[in-house]
């Protein structure tokens, strides 16, 4: 990790109305996400973790303050100007992987890269070089109905760094896995910000896959009590 | 830029992909399209059919005389000093003898008995001169041969010898108190001549008593669609109350009395594909609900939500457009070619054959592909607005 911010939260406010209630989830929250951070957020049903995720991944926003990433400000960007921003900067994993049940695990790992202007030559490459990284070449053509929850969500991680974003968002990426299972993807995760330098924020309830990460933050009523377990 | 067309190719070939999943209610839609289609077209080409059945009998040529206001020829009549006062008109063709060519005609209903349904119904019988059977275009005798003047002999239309039973060359016909023989079957090339008998025009008068008159005439123009020598004259003489048009004109307005099979056609076809247009736009938001998932996760990854607007729209089209083609295909099986036969303006039977020609089918297709856009407009609105939060609720 170095000492280069990726991501700023500035005064960030979010509430919304249900029913006939103003219901506040963040009130000036400030956060700041550096460089090669693995980041794990924890905290009860409630907290805003999810909602937090969401406004990181930009399919949320926030009702005021600033949010800015890699020195732009990217919370008056439109739809579609958010679209694009999240196609270059940010990989997502899913509780339940999210994989296209349609394509093959190739074809959803390629799937970031229709948004690029690479050719198909180099796009196959480049699902290959993925496929090798999450050591599941061999299961390139099958189904996702075909692999076991692990080997999906393999996919979804290959699928996520395929075109090689700044952050991945993971949210509960273990929580429909059995325990080996789970220790093999965070190991990954692990690997990924390790080795390849990527800044990671996983969302997660479970405290063992919350160690993986180099530090903790803890979300209560739209605030954080942060633990640095790596310190 | 590039990058958009490869977003919503991949969209709409996921969507194709994962039909499959939405087999029944996919089908569901394609076949109520199909049914619209299949019915616009059938109504479409039975008029279309029956219209050129009409105007391929009408030609610019010849003009056709009848009594003022009489409207078909069964109802018109003129005398043989009227047919005498015509034949000298300005305008009309003469022949190497200086005569001009002209055919006085009678025109009177028999009973035939239908194949298919074994009932009764009107034949018209026309009673020609020589010269008549030149007068018509495309006319040849397609077997046996021509009438005798003087006798009791007919020749029969190719469309009645197909609709009605009885008529084969040889076969003795009782109409009223005579006997007549087959000897020769004629084709006009499907017009609405072929629906007809047809003998010497003076042996009708003799047999069906009407003396020396007539009921129209028919002559050859000098210059096509030209009938203004004839027209001067009729308004010019107080004795000739007679309407004068080509018969081209006459035969386009007794195709009109069936002009409502086609508003008609429309109007249900129209009401079914409300019904239609209801089956997709059930079906498209069913689609775009069971993809939620899916849409969201693509928005996630970075696709725009024109992509998902286009994939959901282009599904929609697609279903319609099979539908359409596949009603398009039944109409042509069962529909083109078909032989009947209807009531006309004189109230006797004309012979067609459906025809689905090719701009009938662009009605169709046309048809199909509004049920399609409009179908899938408002889903694919829907796919487009879909939060992308929706990614992170729902697992696949």
């Amino acid at each position: 990790m170095n000492d280069e911010i990726l991501y700023d939260l500035k005064s960030i406010s979010k509430s919304f109305v249900k029913g006939k209630e103003q219901v506040t989830v963040f009130d000036g929250l400030n956060m700041s996400i550096k460089q090669g951070d693995f980041l794990a957020i924890m905290g009860p049903s409630g907290s805003g973790k999810t909602t937090l995720l969401n406004m990181l991944g930009g399919v949320d926003q926030p009702t005021g303050g600033e949010v800015w990433f890699d020195g732009n400000r990217v919370d008056t960007l439109s739809e579609n100007g958010l679209a694009q921003w999240r196609a270059n900067n940010i990989g997502f994993i899913f509780q339940f992987y999210n994989l296209m049940p349609m394509l093959n695990a190739a074809r959803n790992i390629e799937l970031p890269l229709l948004l690029t202007n690479l050719s198909k030559a180099q796009r196959k490459k480049s699902v290959a070089t993925a496929l090798e990284l999450v050591e599941l070449s061999d299961r390139a053509k099958h189904m996702p109905n075909e692999l076991s929850g692990g080997q999906q969500q393999r996919v979804a991680i290959a699928r996520a760094i395929i075109s090689d974003p700044k952050l991945l968002l993971c949210d509960e990426p273990t929580g429909d896995l059995d325990r080996h299972t789970a220790d093999e993807i965070l190991q990954m995760l692990q690997l990924l910000n390790e080795k390849f330098g990527k800044t990671i924020v996983m969302v997660t309830h479970d405290p063992r896959a919350a160690e993986f990460a180099k530090r903790t933050l803890h979300l209560d009523k739209g605030e954080f009590v942060e633990k640095d377990l790596a310190a | 830029m590039t990058s958009i067309f490869s977003q919503i190719w991949a969209v709409v070939a996921m969507n194709i992909r994962s039909l499959p999943r939405r087999l029944w209610m996919s089908l569901a839609a394609v076949f109520a399209v199909t049914v619209v289609v299949a019915v616009l077209l059938s109504f479409l080409s039975m008029a279309r059919g029956f219209s050129q059945t009409l105007e391929g009998a009408g030609s610019e040529s010849t003009a056709i005389i009848t009594r003022s206001g009489s409207r078909s020829e069964l109802n018109s009549s003129m005398s043989n000093e009227t047919v005498k006062i015509l034949s000298t008109a300005p305008g009309i063709a003469r022949d190497a003898n200086d005569n001009p060519i002209y055919s006085a005609e009678l025109y009177v209903i028999v009973d035939g008995i239908k194949r298919t349904s074994k009932t009764e119904a009107n034949i018209p019988m026309r009673g020609i001169s020589p010269v008549g059977f030149d007068l018509r275009e495309n006319v040849e005798i397609i077997e046996g041969r021509l009438f005798t003047t003087g006798r009791n002999e007919i020749i029969v239309g190719a469309g009645v010898l197909r609709e009605f039973e009885g008529f084969e060359i040889g076969k003795e016909l009782r109409f009223g108190n005579t006997e007549w023989t087959v000897v020769g079957v004629f084709s006009t090339g499907g017009s609405a001549f072929e629906s007809e008998l047809w003998t010497d025009a003076r042996t009708v008068q003799t047999q069906f008593r009407r003396g020396s008159s007539y009921q129209t005439m028919r002559v050859l123009l000098e210059t096509p669609g030209d009938v203004s020598g004839m027209v001067e004259l009729v308004e010019n003489d107080p004795r000739l109350n007679l309407d004068v048009e080509t018969e081209a004109a006459f035969f386009a307005e007794q195709g009109e009395a069936l002009s409502y099979i086609v508003i008609v056609g429309w109007v249900i076809s129209f009401l079914m594909a409300l019904g239609a247009l209801a089956g997709a736009l059930n079906t498209m938001y069913t689609s775009v609900s069971s993809r939620a998932a899916e849409i969201a996760t693509l928005r996630a990854l970075g696709f725009s939500n024109t992509s998902a607007f286009v994939g959901t729209l282009v599904e929609s089209v697609l279903l319609s457009l099979i539908g359409g083609a596949i009603g398009a295909f039944l109409s042509y099986i069962f529909m083109d070619g078909i032989s009947t036969s209807t009531l006309g303006a004189s109230f006797t039977q004309v012979v067609f054959t459906f025809s689905l020609t090719s701009d009938l089918f662009i009605n169709g297709v046309w048809l199909a592909l509004i049920i399609g856009v409009v179908g899938g407009f408002f889903p694919a609105w829907q796919a487009a607005r879909l939060p992308v939060m929706v990614a992170f609720r729902q697992g696949n």
